[in-house]
This record gives structure tokens, C-alpha cells and sequence, in this order.
């Protein structure tokens, strides 16, 4: 019934890993991480010397081919050094980020689960940790527990934890309402498994975004806090080395450098790696379902004809309010074809028609209503064809004049009233504003109108209604104030693409009866976009079918009603379940001999 | 007489509400009704009509404030979760958004074992049971092994039924099945789900807002309005006889596929409308 966002480029069935990878800036970042981790592990045999090694004779020498990155004041290899003081780094930052993801996770999920006091206590202590200045804390654990760099690491990971607890418990709070889990619990599954199967993969993405950046902080701290001379200062590591080249800054500036350069660039190189991830997680979320689904609709299916008489009329037309000839409208696939949603689509509507187009989801209708307002999604373009609206062909026409034609000459009503408005604003501003601009209405003017257009769409408090937000008002009443806003700037032409589909029953009628009125008055065209037959049957002149990217069958109502031509349109009216028959009565001894 | 398999008494749910001024919503209020073995009985109502509610409340994932819900003789209406699992394990659910209701990040296979091995099915026997089901509901073969996002709308509901069914319920809460899907698939899983019921003798709870879908399905029918019962009695009944104003302009304002038909309907309509609606009691 929704009509999906169009084919994306095609991501299913790779695991994060993989695609991570594949992209030059994730596979440069793991490359170096590797290589770092490679060199930490293998120092002695890459360097050549110990890195306590001294050579007596060779203090503070500039880099040579003997020692690459020269010597220290002790006439210390400071390669040697470097390297043998990377494994010590890493380990250290791992132990703060490690602690702080298991308690973090932990009692994130659990909060986030379950709720109620777990939550609350967990929040509580989680902005107590996050209140915390790290750095004070780290000291005062010095104090208690001596030089030992593992331990203050824990610290430092107990520390973040917080932040760590407020990423997965919103992560969590995300999909705890989701119907799968409801699901899952109908289905008898312990809490434990739910947790673990269910809600852990989701937060994984988060997780590991966090985790990186927080690698990239820890390894940041760990070497401040050597650096101010709080670690063992005979433990190797790359605070170490920053601490001797600070004391030699003025006479041996390079000292210093080298290991800035291994902090600083190992830093940023955690923060790509966590960006990676993240843009790679993000470009899953668009809707691979859709994907399936409009791929299926535009390579799928038996190609038909359409009626040859209907392209012949010339769109150019008098009476044409919109003139629809050869649209093609296309997407780029993943092998780099052009994947055609709408695929060679004629529409005429003369003055004061509703017009009806019915089709499946997928089967481009929401594609050729976006094109007539030139508004398509990322990607999708008019690749054939011409749309004349008022005689002038849109396809050909700069925004700026695509702008003023918008509004004025063609307005749209969507299928989610509620998600069209804005919440921040009140409904009165909403509908003044565009007047505002596209009329050059003044302040009191357009407000005069607005209440006068509130009341032609039938709201019975225009006043309260002005004034009021959007969360105020039900959804029935917001269609009618979109149904008032486009037609606020006086139209010829309206587009509703299933205004009434998110709509229960009773207000449907109550909507279709409005734009039946409203017709009458303004003698406005329309062009309704359902996949409800009754709809169409209760309010359009003519109706065209459309299937898999065209139209297969176009007339009046009672023609296409009475007799549909196209075996597709049969299938549609055979799918209908109004004269479908009742149940039989229920028999229960029928039942009972089945059961058993 | 067969003994009603669900039964529910004077249901009353009441949600507390949120921050210290709400006041508490009650969705659902004194509802009474029960199922039968191997029966439909449909529950009809526009949103906010507290028909989704007594779903969740039957499955224990809404709170019962006052009245009871007894299943299989057992009152389960405020049973903690470890005896709601003892008393109606073999109650299920279909949910209507086929995109959320199956977890993402998991194959078909393991969506369709999950409830087998949570209700201590061995691996093996689990496996045979879930191929059959595939057949039931009428996949590809292949499927196991596919992401639900692999499947279109239509389906993944018959994924989600086939998870239903895998425990052998008694009782299925089919919460607006075929709402999501297109007219053709929705007519199609309707099929399926009556065809399923005349070989298996499953009972259906079967909500929906549409009352053309509960009406081909449903042995008995219940019309919700404002989270009370309007009016409730025999299918053919209710449906074509409607003695309740509300179920009347329910009826009159679902637009039918014929141009002539409906225009007299929407004249009924317009007549009806200006009538106010008594609140049931």
C-alpha cells in the first residue's frame, strides 16, 4: 500500500566487516592498525637494537641510517623505543575501552530492557559518571593505588562507562517497542535469548562507532597521564617518549615529534575507522525491503501495451490541465543500468476531472506524481518524455520557474498528513507562509485567508485550529488543513497521492465528500493516487490502470467498471472482497471431528 | 455446546499516564467475548477503538486492570511471565507490519526455530517441522536461508504466519494480518489463512479495521467503538443487518468497487451522517 522509497544500490547479505573493508578509508585504517599492531609485536626484529640499549657515544643525534629516528638523551634508539612501546599503549587504552563497553552494555541493555528501576537507577548513575571530571578521578585513584597503569585504566573505563550506558540504552529504547520482540515473547522466549539474539545486533553498530572514538580518547589519557609522570616511568610506552622529548624540547626538538606523530595519527585513525563504520551502518538503513520490492516491480512481469489511441490526443491540448506523454522515469541500478520505474506512461486531465490512477505498491504511480512536481527522490530522474502543465513542458523548465508553479498552478496532498506538518510551528503559521511568499500576501491578509480556507475545508473552530500544533489535532483534521494549504494559493491542478490511506473508514468518506465539494467550487482538477477501487468507484470521472512502470487501461469510470478490458484490471476487480460472501456458520462438530 | 477456548470477562484496560498532570487512558472497557475451538471471531473498529488493545492484552503484553481472560480453563489475565508461558504456550500471533514483526538480522530459518527450540522442540524434529510449514504456507524451498528483507510484503506475512504456526497453536491473534499488503496479496493470504484453519482447527482472534476483510473470514464479529463493544453477534448478521447506528455508517462509508452501487451508498452515507451516535454502555 506504501509505496517504497526506489531500488538503492544493492547492500544485502555483506557483512559489516566485509563492507567496511571495501571502502578505501576503512580498508586504509585497518591496513594501518594492523601494520601498527604487526611492528608492536615484531619491534626487536624491525628496529635492531633494545630499546634500553645504550650507545654511550651517540646522545641526541638526529635520525641516521644506524638509528632512523636518531637517539634520546640516554643514547636510546627512539625507533626502538617507539616500537617496543606500542604494544604497552594499545593494551593499556584497550583495558579502559573494553571495561567501560562490557559495563556499559550490560546495564544498558538491561535498563533499556526492562525498564523501570533498572532503568532509573542506571540512568542516574550513568549522569553521575558522565558529571565526573575524569581527569580529578584518575588522580585520586593514583594516590590510593600507586603508579599501576592497568588499574587507573579501569578506572578510566568505569568512568565512561556512562557514556557508553546512555549510547546502547537509546540504541535499545529504539527497538524494545518493536513488534519482533513482542513477538518473541509471545513466542516463549526467555528474556536472556531476546536480549542476546534480538536487541544485542542492533546496538552493535552504535557500540562499535563509540568504541572506536573512545580508543581513540583512552590512548590520548594513557599518555597524558605518563607524560605528567603518573604512569611507571621505566614501563615502556609512547607517554614515555613524550615526556623525555618534553624535557630536551629546546635542544632536541625532533625528540618530541615522533612520538606526537604515532599519538596523534593513531587517534585520528580510530575516529575514520569509527566513521566508517558508521556511514557503512547507514547505508544499510535505506530500506533494503524496497529495494527488493521495486526491483521486482520493474524487471518482473510481463510487458503490455498500452492503448495507442490515448498517446495520438496531443498533449499540448486546450483543455489539458496536464499532459503526460512518454514519461520514462529512471533509477541507477547496481550493475550501473538505468532501472526504469515508470516506463513510457501517457495522462491526459482536462479541467474540473478527478482523474484516478490505480496500481499496486511498486507499480510507479507515487514515480509519475513525483515527476509532475519534479520533486523525485535522490537519484531518480525523467530520462524520456514531456509533462505539460498549463502548455508548458516541466521536464524542460528551470526550478525557478518550477518554483512558482508549484503552489499556484499545481499543489499536492500527501498520503501522511501527520508527518506533513511540522511540529515546532503552529497549523496558523504553516498555512500563512507559503501565501505569504507565493501570493505576497501581507501578514494580516494571509492570516484573514487562512481562517477563511479552514473554514471551506470544513473545521468548525477555525480559530482553535489556527492556533494550535499539530499534536493537537487529529489525524482527519490535519488532511483537511493540507487539503486547506494546497489549495491556499489557487490551483488548477491538484495531485493527492492516497489522501486517505493512513485514514480510518468514516473520515475517508468524510475527506473524499470535502475534495467532491471543493471540486464543484474552484472547478479543480485532480489527480488521485489509491490502490482503493471504492475510492476510485466513489469520486473519479476516468481512472488509468497502472502496472509494473505503465499504464495498461485508461477511460471513464463506467466504462472500465462495467467492463475492464485489461486482464490485470480484472484481477484487481476479482481481489475485491466486497461481494465476497460471508462465512459459513460456525459448526462446531465439524471442528471436534477434526481435532481429534 | 463446545466450551469456548477464550474467554473473555468485562475486560477494562487502563494505561497510567505518563508524567505527573496525565491522566490515565482507559482503551478498553468492559469487554466481553469469547472464542471457540477452530472459530473467527472478527473484532472491527476504527483506530483508537481499543481493538488492538484486547490483542495485547489476551497475548499479556497490555495490563488488565479489571475483568478477566481465561484460556483453556486457566484465567491468564494476571499471570507473571514464566506461568503465561505454562498456561498459553500454545496461543500465537500475527502481527500487521510484516517489516517489523520479523527480526532483520536473521535468516528465515532461525526466525521459524526460534519458538520450536524456545518451547524445547529438538533441533532435529524442529528442522523437519519448519520445511513442512513452508510448504504450508506455500514458499520456496530455498527460502530458509534468506534475510526477510529478501521477501516482499505479502510474503513476509506468510513467513510471520508460518513462525505462528510452527507450535501447533490453539489460538492465533491475527492483529490487522493483511493491512499492509496489496489488494491481490491481501486476498490471497485471506485464503490461505481460512484454508489453514479448515485443515489445522486453529481459532482466530481476528482484528482489523476493514470491515470487508473480517467479513469473509469471521464466524462471529464484534464492532468496537470508543473501547467498548457496539455490537456483537453472528457474522451475516452484524455485517449485512447491523442494528447499531455506528455499525451502520461503518458499513455505509467503506466505499464499494462499483460507481452506481456507491453513489446511492454515499447518498445513505450523507443521509446517515448528521445522526449522532449513542455511546454504548
Amino acid at each position: 500500500m506504501i509505496d517504497r522509497k526506489p531500488p538503492g544500490p544493492d547492500t544485502r547479505r555483506r557483512s559489516l566487516m566485509a563492507r567496511v573493508l571495501q571502502n578505501p578509508l576503512g580498508a586504509i585504517c585497518l591496513g594501518y592498525l594492523v601494520l601498527t599492531i604487526l611492528a608492536g609485536f615484531m619491534a626487536s626484529s624491525i628496529s635492531g637494537h633494545h630499546p634500553n640499549e645504550v650507545f654511550p657515544r651517540e646522545i641526541r643525534l638526529g635520525p641516521s641510517a644506524a638509528h632512523w629516528m636518531g637517539t634520546d638523551s640516554s643514547g636510546r634508539d627512539i625507533f626502538s623505543r617507539l616500537l617496543h612501546g606500542t604494544l604497552p599503549t594499545l593494551r593499556d587504552a584497550s583495558i579502559a575501552v573494553i571495561v567501560a563497553s562490557l559495563l556499559g552494555t550490560l546495564f544498558g541493555l538491561v535498563a533499556g530492557y526492562f525498564g523501570k528501576w533498572p532503568e532509573k537507577i542506571g540512568t542516574r548513575v550513568a549522569d553521575l559518571l558522565m558529571a565526573l571530571p575524569g581527569l580529578v578521578v584518575l588522580l585520586a585513584v593514583r594516590t590510593v593505588v600507586g603508579p599501576s597503569m592497568p588499574l587507573m585504566m579501569i578506572a578510566l573505563g568505569i568512568v565512561m562507562s556512562g557514556g557508553f550506558f546512555r549510547v546502547v540504552h537509546a540504541a535499545v529504547l529504539g527497538v524494545r517497542n518493536e513488534l519482533f520482540v513482542d513477538a518473541a515473547r509471545v513466542f516463549r522466549v526467555s528474556d536472556t535469548r531476546i536480549i542476546l539474539r534480538h536487541i544485542l545486533p542492533t546496538v552493535r553498530g552504535p557500540a562499535v562507532i563509540l568504541a572506536a572514538n573512545l580508543m581513540a580518547i583512552s590512548i590520548a589519557i594513557q599518555a597524558g597521564l605518563v607524560f605528567l609522570g603518573l604512569g611507571d616511568l621505566f614501563a615502556p610506552g609512547w607517554g614515555n617518549l613524550l615526556n623525555g622529548g618534553f624535557a630536551n624540547i629546546y635542544i632536541a626538538p625532533l625528540e618530541l615529534l615522533w612520538p606526537s606523530v604515532a599519538i596523534g595519527l593513531t587517534c585520528v585513525i580510530f575516529f575514520l575507522f569509527g566513521n566508517v563504520v558508521r556511514d557503512e551502518l547507514a547505508r544499510t538503513g535505506i530500506n533494503a525491503a524496497a529495494v527488493a520490492r521495486g526491483q521486482g516491480a520493474a524487471d518482473g512481469n510481463a510487458r503490455h501495451r498500452h492503448d495507442p489511441a490515448a498517446a495520438d490526443e496531443a498533449p499540448t491540448d486546450g483543455q489539458a490541465v496536464l499532459g503526460v506523454r512518454g514519461l520514462v522515469v529512471g533509477y541507477p541500478g547496481a550493475d550501473g543500468r538505468v532501472n526504469r520505474v515508470v516506463d513510457g506512461v501517457d495522462l491526459r486531465i482536462a479541467r474540473g476531472e478527478i482523474h484516478g490512477l490505480i496500481g499496486e505498491s511498486g507499480s510507479g504511480k507515487s514515480q509519475v506524481v513525483l515527476s509532475i512536481i519534479r520533486l523525485l527522490p535522490e537519484g531518480g530522474r525523467i530520462v524520456a518524455g514531456s509533462i505539460f502543465l498549463g502548455g508548458r513542458d516541466v521536464v524542460r523548465m528551470m526550478e525557478r520557474e518550477m518554483d512558482r508553479l508549484r503552489g499556484r498552478y499545481v499543489a499536492y496532498i500527501p498520503q501522511e498528513p501527520m508527518s506533513n506538518l511540522d511540529p515546532v510551528f503552529t497549523v496558523g503559521s504553516q498555512l500563512v507562509e507559503p501565501m505569504r511568499i507565493q501570493l505576497g500576501l501581507g501578514r494580516r491578509a494571509a492570516r484573514n485567508r487562512a481562517m477563511e480556507l479552514l473554514e471551506q475545508v470544513g473545521i468548525d473552530d477555525p480559530k482553535r485550529v489556527f492556533d494550535s500544533y499539530p499534536h493537537q489535532i487529529s489525524g482527519g483534521m490535519a488532511q483537511r488543513i493540507l487539503i486547506a494549504g494546497a489549495i491556499s494559493c489557487g490551483p488548477t491542478l491538484l495531485i493527492a497521492d492516497e489522501p486517505t490511506t493512513a485514514l480510518d473508514v468514516t473520515i475517508q468518506a468524510e475527506i473524499l465528500e470535502l475534495l467532491r465539494e471543493l471540486r464543484r467550487q474552484l472547478d479543480l482538477a485532480v489527480l488521485l493516487v489509491t490502490h482503493n477501487l471504492g475510492v476510485v468507484a466513489d469520486i473519479c470521472d476516468k481512472v488509468s490502470v497502472m502496472q509494473s512502470g505503465r499504464i495498461v487501461e485508461t477511460g471513464s469510470v463506467g466504462d472500465i467498471f462495467a467492463d475492464p478490458g485489461h486482464p490485470y484490471t480484472r484481477a484487481l476487480f476479482a481481489a475485491t472482497l466486497d461481494d465476497a460472501p460471508t462465512r459459513a456458520p460456525y459448526a462446531s462438530g465439524l471442528i471436534e471431528a477434526n481435532h481429534g | 455446546m463446545v466450551e469456548p477456548l477464550l474467554i473473555i470477562d468485562r475486560l477494562t484496560v487502563t494505561y497510567p499516564g505518563r508524567g505527573l498532570r496525565a491522566r490515565p487512558f482507559t482503551a478498553v472497557r468492559d469487554v466481553s467475548l469469547d472464542v471457540r475451538p477452530g472459530e473467527t471471531v472478527g473484532l472491527v473498529g476504527e483506530s483508537g477503538s481499543g481493538k488492538s488493545t484486547i490483542g495485547r492484552a489476551v497475548l499479556g503484553l497490555a495490563p488488565v486492570t479489571s475483568g478477566t481472560i481465561r484460556y483453556a480453563g486457566h484465567d491468564i489475565s494476571r499471570a507473571r511471565r514464566g506461568e503465561w508461558r505454562k498456561l498459553a504456550g500454545d496461543l500465537q500471533v500475527v502481527f500487521q507490519d510484516p517489516y517489523s514483526s520479523l527480526n532483520p538480522a536473521l535468516t528465515v530459518e532461525t526466525i521459524l526455530m526460534e519458538p520450536l527450540t524456545a518451547g524445547g522442540v529438538p533441533k532435529r524434529e524442529a528442522a523437519q517441522r519448519i520445511r513442512g510449514l513452508l510448504d504450508a504456507v506455500r514458499l520456496p524451498k530455498d527460502s530458509l536461508d534468506r534475510l526477510p528483507r529478501e521477501f516482499s510484503g505479502g510474503q513476509r506475512q506468510r513467513i510471520a504466519i508460518a513462525r505462528a504456526l510452527s507450535v501447533r497453536p490453539r489460538l492465533i491473534i491475527c492483529d490487522e494480518p493483511v493491512s499492509a499488503l496489496d489488494l491481490s496479496t491481501q486476498a490471497r493470504v485471506l485464503a490461505m489463512f481460512r484454508e489453514i484453519q479448515e485443515t489445522s482447527g486453529v481459532a482466530y482472534l481476528f482484528i482489523s479495521h476493514d470491515i470487508s476483510v473480517v467479513r469473509t473470514l469471521s464466524h462471529r464479529v464484534g464492532v468496537l467503538y470508543r473501547g467498548r463493544i457496539a455490537e456483537w453477534g453472528e457474522c451475516a448478521q452484524v455485517t449485512e443487518r447491523p442494528a447499531h447506528p455506528y455499525t451502520q455508517r461503518l458499513l455505509l462509508a467503506a466505499p464499494v468497487a462499483d460507481p452506481i452501487r456507491q453513489a446511492r451508498r454515499r447518498d445513505r452515507w450523507l443521509a446517515a451522517r448528521s445522526n449522532t451516535i449513542p455511546q454504548p454502555r
